[in-house]
C-alpha cells in the first residue's frame, strides 16, 4: 500500500483541501454545537467558582491541588506530538508526515491555550495573575525565580508563542493558495493579509525554507524543556510520590504518548468530516499507530522504572504513597491508568488492527483516558497519603465544578480546533504536492532503471 | 531602579540558611511544647481564633477539611490492644513550625511567603495569588487557604460579634493563603516599644495567644538567641539545636533520657518548634 497516490493532480489537491473550508459534512456542525455546549458548562462553573470562592471545587487542606493541575499537565502533554510530527520528523525527512502535520501543529497550539486556561482557573486570586510576571515596577517587587511554577509560566509562554509562529510560517504558501482561489469576502481579506504577499518566487521559497527550518530547530528543545519543567513542579518539591528523579523523561514520554493518541483520534475525525480520505490514508495511519505503539512501550518502561525506584528506595513515605495508590481510595483509577496506558496499546501491535478505524478510534480514546488518569494519579494520591498522618482521612473527591471545567476544556479545545480547520487549510497543500511529486519522480526513476518497486514508497 | 534591585539583591535575599549563615540577631523566635503537660483542652486553638480573627467555618465545611484553625490539636491513639475508655488519646498541638529552610518559601511563584530577619516565616496576604503551591509542599500541612470570602460569609462573624475582632489583624479575603505567624502583631508592637528604650525584648514580654491561655504552661515561646530565655534553656536542656537535622536524643544508642525532638526533622526544614515527648501513659 502506498502512502499516497502519485497521480493526484495538483489542481485536485487544491480543490479537495479548499473544499474543507467551504462544505464539510453535517457532522462538523454537530461537533461544533456540542463543543459550544461543553464550553458553556465550563464557563458556568468558572463563574460560580469565581464568585463564591475555590471552596466550591471541594478542595480542602491537604487536597489543595486537584483536577485543574492534573488536566493542566494533560493538555500541556497533548501539545508535544504536534512538534514531534512537524519539527522532529521534518528534520528527519520522514515525508509521510506531510498530509497530517498541519492539524497536529494546530493541536499543539490549541492544547497549550487550553492548558493556559487551567493556570488561571486554578488560582485563588486570578485577578492578580500578573503578579507572576517579571514586570519592572516601582516597588521593586519581583516574582520568585526559585519557584518551578514561575519557570512553568515562562516555558509555556515561550513554547506557545513559538508554536504559533511555526504554525503560521508553515502555512504561508497555503494561505496564498487560499487567497487566490477563494471568493471575495472577509476571508479573502484575511488570507491576503496573512499571506504577506506570497507569490512563490525562488527567493521567497528559499527564505521560506530557511525560516521554517530555523524555527523547527528552535522548537524542538522547547518541546522537551516545557514538559520537563512541568515535571519539576513535582520533582523539585519535597512530597512523597512527587520527589522522583525520573519525572523529567517520564513526563516527556507521557506527553508524546497522549499527543500521538490524540493525533490518531483527530486523524480519524478529520478524515471523515472533511472527506480527506485521499490524503489521510490508511498507510499513514498505520505509521502513526506504530509510532504511538513505540512511545507507549517507552512510557510503560519509564512507568515501571518509577515504581521500581520508589519500591527499592526504602523511603517509607514514598512507598506508602505507592501502596496506597494501588490499594487506597484511588485504586480503581490507578489500575485503570495502568490498564489503559500499558495493556490497551498492545492492540496496536497487531497489523490487522493498525488500519481498522473503529478499533483505532476506541483505542486512541482509551489511551488518552489512561494518560489523563496518569496525571491525576500523579497529583492527587500524594495529598491523600502524604507525610502527615493527620491529613490522611480528609475528603478528597472533586466537586461537580471541577468535573464541569475539566469536561468543558475538551469542548474548548474542540471548538478552537474545529474553527481553525474550517478557516485554515488543515492539510498542507504545498507539502502534499511535494510529496506526490517526489514519489512520482522516484517511480519514474525505478521504471527507467527497471528495478522492482520495493512497495515501501520511495524516499 | 528595580532591575538593578533584582540583579544586586536577589541572592542576598534568598541566601539566609541556618547551617552556613550567622543566625539571626538579636532575635530568633522559637517555641517548645511539652506534650507531657498538654491535656488537649483546645484552649490554645480557641485563643488563636480570637487573636487572629480566624473564621469559624461551621460544621459542614469543617467536615470537608476546610477549617481554618492555625493552631490545631491532633489526636493519636497508640496501637495497643486497648479500646477507647481504657485508652486515652495522645495530643499534639500543631501550628506553623516557622521552618528555617521552609519548603513553602522556595516554591511560591510570587514570593508571598518569605523569611523575616528574626526567623519567622512570613505570609504577605496582599501578594498572594492563591496558587497553593506552598501548602502542597508543606510537610506539616499547616497552611490554610481562604476557600470562601469569609469576611462576607454568613455566620462566620455575626454582626453583633464584629466588635470582638482584633483590630491589629487584617481580615483575609477569598483566595489567599494564611497560617500561624507566632502572633507577629504582638512581636512587632513589643519590638517597637522597646526600641524606644534602646534595649531588646526580655523573656516573657511578648507572649503568643496560645502560650498565654495554656492552663498547663505546655507552650513556651521566646527568643532563642537570648540565653536567659526559658525557650533557650529548654532547647539547651534537651540538647536540641536549630541547625542540625538529627538531635542528640536520636543519636544515643539504646534510648535516651532526653525528650526533645522536632517533627519531620529528617526532611531538613529546620523547624523552630521543639516538642518534648510524652512520658506519662496516655490519659485515662
Amino acid at each position: 500500500m502506498k502512502d499516497i497516490r502519485e497521480d493526484i493532480a495538483w489542481a485536485k489537491i487544491n480543490k479537495d483541501v479548499l473544499k474543507s473550508l467551504e462544505s464539510p459534512r453535517k457532522l462538523y456542525w454537530a461537533i461544533l454545537t456540542v463543543a459550544i455546549a461543553m464550553v458553556a458548562v465550563a464557563v458556568g462553573c468558572e463563574v460560580y467558582q469565581y464568585n463564591v470562592g475555590m471552596g466550591v471545587a471541594n478542595m480542602d487542606n491537604p487536597h489543595v491541588w486537584g483536577l485543574y493541575i492534573a488536566t493542566f499537565i494533560f493538555w500541556i502533554g497533548m501539545s508535544h506530538s504536534g512538534t514531534l510530527l512537524s519539527a522532529i520528523l521534518h528534520l528527519m525527512h520522514a515525508d509521510w508526515r506531510k498530509p497530517i502535520y498541519r492539524f497536529a501543529e494546530a493541536m499543539t497550539t490549541f492544547s497549550l491555550m487550553t492548558a493556559g486556561l487551567f493556570v488561571a482557573v486554578h488560582l485563588g486570586r486570578v485577578w492578580q495573575i500578573y503578579y507572576a510576571l517579571p514586570y519592572p515596577n516601582e516597588r521593586g517587587v519581583w516574582p520568585n525565580f526559585q519557584s518551578p511554577l514561575l519557570w512553568d509560566a515562562m516555558a509555556i509562554f515561550t513554547y506557545l508563542s513559538s508554536s504559533i509562529l511555526f504554525l503560521y510560517v508553515g502555512m504561508i504558501p497555503d494561505l496564498a493558495i487560499c487567497r487566490d482561489n477563494i471568493h471575495s469576502g472577509w476571508r479573502k481579506k484575511l488570507y491576503t493579509l496573512l499571506s504577506l504577499g506570497w507569490e512563490g518566487t525562488d527567493r521567497q521559497w528559499r527564505n521560506f525554507r530557511i525560516t521554517y527550518l530555523t524555527i523547527a530547530c528552535f522548537l524542538i528543545p522547547l518541546a522537551v524543556s516545557v514538559h520537563s519543567i512541568v515535571s519539576s513542579d513535582f520533582a523539585s518539591s519535597q512530597q512523597p510520590g512527587w520527589h522522583i528523579t525520573s519525572f523529567g523523561p517520564y513526563f516527556v514520554a507521557g506527553a508524546l504518548y497522549s499527543g500521538c493518541a490524540a493525533i490518531i483520534t483527530l486523524f480519524i475525525i478529520l478524515r471523515y468530516v472533511f472527506k480527506f480520505e485521499e490524503y489521510m490514508t490508511l498507510p499513514i495511519l498505520k505509521k502513526v499507530v506504530r509510532l504511538t505503539f513505540a512511545i507507549a512501550m517507552v512510557w510503560t518502561y519509564l512507568n515501571l522504572i518509577e515504581y521500581a525506584t520508589v519500591w527499592y528506595s526504602h523511603d517509607e513515605a514514598s512507598k506508602h504513597v505507592l501502596i496506597m495508590k494501588a490499594t487506597g481510595v484511588y485504586a480503581p483509577f490507578w489500575w485503570m491508568m495502568n490498564f489503559c496506558g500499558s495493556i490497551v496499546p498492545l492492540v496496536m501491535a497487531f497489523k490487522r488492527f493498525q488500519t481498522n478505524i473503529p478499533v483505532m478510534m476506541v483505542v486512541s480514546l482509551l489511551l488518552n483516558l489512561g494518560m489523563w488518569l496518569e496525571r491525576w494519579m500523579i497529583v492527587a494520591p500524594t495529598f491523600a497519603d502524604g507525610y502527615y498522618p493527620w491529613t490522611w482521612d480528609h475528603d478528597q473527591w472533586p466537586s461537580f465544578v471541577q468535573w464541569g471545567i475539566v469536561f468543558g476544556s475538551f469542548g474548548w479545545f474542540t471548538l478552537l480546533f474545529m474553527v481553525f480547520c474550517k478557516i485554515f487549510p488543515s492539510v498542507s497543500m504545498y507539502e502534499v504536492k511535494e510529496m506526490v511529486y517526489h514519489r512520482s519522480l522516484a517511480n519514474k526513476k525505478l521504471e527507467v532503471t527497471g528495478m522492482q518497486e520495493s512497495g515501501k514508497g520511495a524516499h | 531602579m528595580s532591575v538593578s534591585n533584582l540583579l544586586e539583591n536577589w541572592s542576598e535575599f534568598r541566601h539566609k540558611h541556618p547551617v552556613e549563615d550567622v543566625p539571626h540577631d538579636p532575635y530568633k523566635w522559637a517555641m517548645s511544647i511539652d506534650l507531657d503537660a498538654c491535656t488537649g483542652c483546645n484552649a490554645c486553638s480557641v485563643a488563636c481564633y480570637a487573636e487572629n480573627n480566624l473564621p469559624v467555618v461551621g460544621k459542614e465545611k469543617y467536615a470537608h477539611g476546610q477549617a481554618m484553625h492555625w493552631m490545631r490539636i491532633e489526636r493519636y491513639w497508640p496501637e495497643d490492644d486497648r479500646e477507647f475508655p481504657d485508652q486515652g488519646a495522645q495530643f499534639l498541638p500543631m501550628m506553623c513550625q516557622q521552618c528555617e529552610a521552609a519548603p513553602c518559601e522556595t516554591v511560591c511563584p510570587v514570593g508571598a511567603t518569605n523569611h523575616t530577619p528574626d526567623g519567622l516565616n512570613s505570609q504577605v496576604y496582599n501578594r498572594c495569588i492563591g496558587s497553593r503551591y506552598c501548602s502542597a509542599n508543606c510537610p506539616f500541612k499547616v497552611r490554610y487557604f481562604n476557600w470562601y470570602d469569609y469576611p462576607t460569609t454568613e455566620n462566620v462573624w455575626p454582626a453583633e460579634m464584629t466588635q470582638q475582632l482584633n483590630p491589629d489583624i487584617t481580615l483575609r479575603g477569598k483566595g489567599v493563603m494564611e497560617k500561624c505567624t507566632f502572633c507577629i502583631q504582638r512581636i512587632r508592637v513589643g519590638q517597637r516599644s522597646v526600641k524606644n528604650e534602646g534595649r531588646v525584648l526580655r523573656d516573657g514580654e511578648v507572649q503568643t495567644a496560645c502560650q498565654q491561655v495554656c492552663p498547663t504552661n505546655a507552650i513556651t515561646f521566646g527568643n532563642l538567641i537570648d540565653t536567659e530565655s526559658k525557650v533557650h534553656q529548654q532547647w539547651k536542656a534537651q540538647r536540641v539545636e536549630l541547625a542540625v537535622d538529627e538531635q542528640t536524643k536520636d543519636k544515643e544508642e539504646g534510648g535516651s533520657d532526653l525528650r526533645g525532638y522536632r517533627i519531620l526533622e529528617e526532611l531538613r526544614p529546620y523547624p523552630s518548634v521543639m516538642y518534648m515527648e510524652r512520658v506519662r501513659e496516655s490519659a485515662i
